[in-house]
């Protein structure tokens, strides 16, 4: 198949569409609005179900119903459109219903800005929503990529009757880059054994998130976790650039990853034997992997567009075995190359301190001047 | 080899599709390409640009610095953009929009009165195209012909009527030579 130059939000959109989505529900928020836009004019071309809705909180309980029914149904939204939609992952998770999401995340906190940022991390990753839960989390960095993950993601949310996020920055949304859209599927009504389409000729279904007897809550949840057990040996997945010969290594995901392989690639021409390790699926985390990764290294650099939420993660994961450095931009700021590349200067040419924690020395040294 | 060069101008002068432009040749060349614009309230009556990294090796950072070449359309992106220009690059000026001479004498930089050139080709839309040429002509890593073809091949064919004056541009454009600006002897 012949490349095509294509935008990010565009790109995950007919992605989606490809995949053989049955129905979309959204509300636009800048920097996804291209996807909303283009599936506006495409899904009723193809006779499939396109609603705008009143609000992000509409479009998420509309998504929940179509799930129900076992429909491959999307949402998109932006950082303070997610924090809308929270409440209805809650219940679509506690309902057990395969939905996927995509969060093309800007400035914050508050209504922010709607330059690129990935402080949603926390959110996303580590729950949001009220109860126990676990939606896969797929960070693109690339356009290809981006279309892999979502082509995918209906799938992965259908074998683990999941939530999947795509997680993304408004720089990749608004990005071109040549890249294969995958074939079209048939769309197809899937009915599911669980599923609410209609009960003539078979016993009544009801999906509900309510379950007012704490035993049984108890046992729904030990389900989930052992399901949620299962889809961390099976789906992790993660990106390693220059690494064979490396003595330290940035870890970073989504556009900052990109980013610090190009500071990576210049630190190389200095002769400073240091590589990438890119978390593709943020949830389930390459634990194990970053975590043998760390012990043939003499430092990590963790890089991001937050103030160190995958950070917590990392120095978790690393068990304070090696030197963990930090390097963030804030608030809608991408780091530059350079700024990155002095990062790594910095790591493996100056004496680790081990005191305090990599936030607090990253505060202490931490210019507005870049 | 990676090549990054930053188009900036006016909203309405065509920054952002020159960029598409130089995209849709080096893509269809087989390179790596990313293309990215400024987004946000700056849009609104202010300035745009858009950044495009060519490269032979899987693109990393799609925003630059100090990009090989800039192409400034108006005052302001020439008073912006000829202080990130990387030593040795070059700089591609809009003649007709500047009041000024280019300072810097470590780049190599073309003055080309592009609007002039696209009214008397006909159609002031085609600015972009002069200056566009103007950098191809001097950068030596996409041929002038590989950017027509593209330009043939993705202009949506209702466009098609233009694409002799766009040829015209990119070459006339090209015909300009860059120059590097004597260092000043006190």
């Amino acid at each position: 198949m012949a490349k095509e130059l294509l935008k990010g939000n565009v790109a995950i959109a007919e992605a989606a569409i490809r995949a053989g989505m049955n129905a979309y529900f959204g509300y636009p928020i800048t920097p996804q609005t291209e996807l909303l836009e283009w599936l506006a004019k495409r899904m009723p071309e193809l006779g499939r179900a396109f609603v705008q809705a009143e609000s992000e909180l509409g479009a998420v309980n509309m998504v929940y119903g179509a799930a129900c029914t076992g429909a491959r149904v999307l949402s998109s939204s932006s950082s303070p459109g997610v924090s809308l939609m929270l409440e209805g992952l809650s219940y679509i998770a506690g309902t057990e219903v395969p939905a996927v999401l995509v969060d093309i995340m800007r400035g914050g906190p508050g209504l922010g800005n709607i330059a690129p940022a990935q402080a949603d991390y926390n959110q996303i990753v580590h729950g949001g929503g009220h109860g126990d839960y676990h939606p896969i989390v797929l960070a693109p960095a690339n356009i290809q990529e981006a279309i892999d993950l979502t082509y995918g993601a209906f799938d992965l949310a259908e074998k683990y009757r999941s939530l999947v996020i795509i997680l993304a920055d408004g720089s990749l949304g608004q990005l071109m880059e040549p890249a294969v859209l995958p074939e079209m599927l048939p769309v197809i009504m899937r009915q599911p054994e669980w599923a609410t389409y209609g009960a003539a000729g078979r016993e009544k279904r009801i999906l509900s998130s309510i379950n007012l007897e704490p035993r049984e809550q108890e046992a729904f949840n030990l389900h989930l976790e052992k399901r949620w057990q299962e889809i961390k040996k099976a789906e992790v997945r993660y990106m390693e650039y220059y690494l064979e010969d490396a003595r330290y290594a940035v870890v970073s995901f989504g556009t900052s990853g990109r980013i610090s392989l190009s500071a990576i690639r210049a630190a190389r021409a200095k002769g400073i034997p240091v590589g990438l390790f890119r978390p593709i699926t943020l949830a389930p985390f390459p634990e194990q992997e970053l975590y043998e990764l760390s012990q043939r290294m003499d430092g990590l650099l963790v890089v991001e567009m937050n103030s160190g939420q995958m950070l917590e993660d990392v120095i978790k994961i690393t068990r304070n075995s090696i030197p963990v450095e930090f390097y963030g931009r804030m608030g809608g700021m991408v780091p530059m190359p350079e700024e990155i590349e002095a990062e790594i200067d910095r790591l493996v040419n100056q004496p680790h301190s081990p005191n305090g924690h990599p936030r607090d020395r990253w505060l202490d040294r931490f210019s507005l001047d870049n | 080899m990676q090549t990054e060069i930053i188009i900036a101008g006016f909203g309405g002068q065509g920054v952002l599709f020159a960029g598409q432009v130089l995209a849709y040749a080096a893509m269809d060349q087989g390179m790596h390409v990313t293309w990215i614009p400024s987004y946000g309230p700056e849009m609104r009556g202010g300035t745009a640009n858009c950044t495009v990294v060519i490269s032979d090796l899987e693109i990393g950072s799609p925003l630059i610095s100090h990009p090989t070449a800039v192409i400034a359309m108006n005052k302001p992106s020439f008073d912006k953009y000829e202080k990130m220009v990387k030593a040795g690059g070059l700089l591609v000026v809009n003649q007709s929009m500047v009041d000024r001479e280019v300072e810097r004498n470590d780049i190599r930089s073309i003055m080309v009165p592009a609007n002039d050139i696209a009214e008397k080709i006909g159609d002031k839309r085609m600015t972009n195209m002069v200056l566009l040429g103007a950098l191809l002509g001097n950068l030596n890593f996409l041929p002038l012909k590989a950017v027509e073809k593209s330009l043939r091949e993705h202009l949506p064919v209702k466009h098609h009527e233009l694409l002799p004056a766009n040829r015209e541009a990119l070459e006339r454009g090209s015909a300009f030579l860059a120059v590097t600006v004597a260092p000043v002897i006190e």
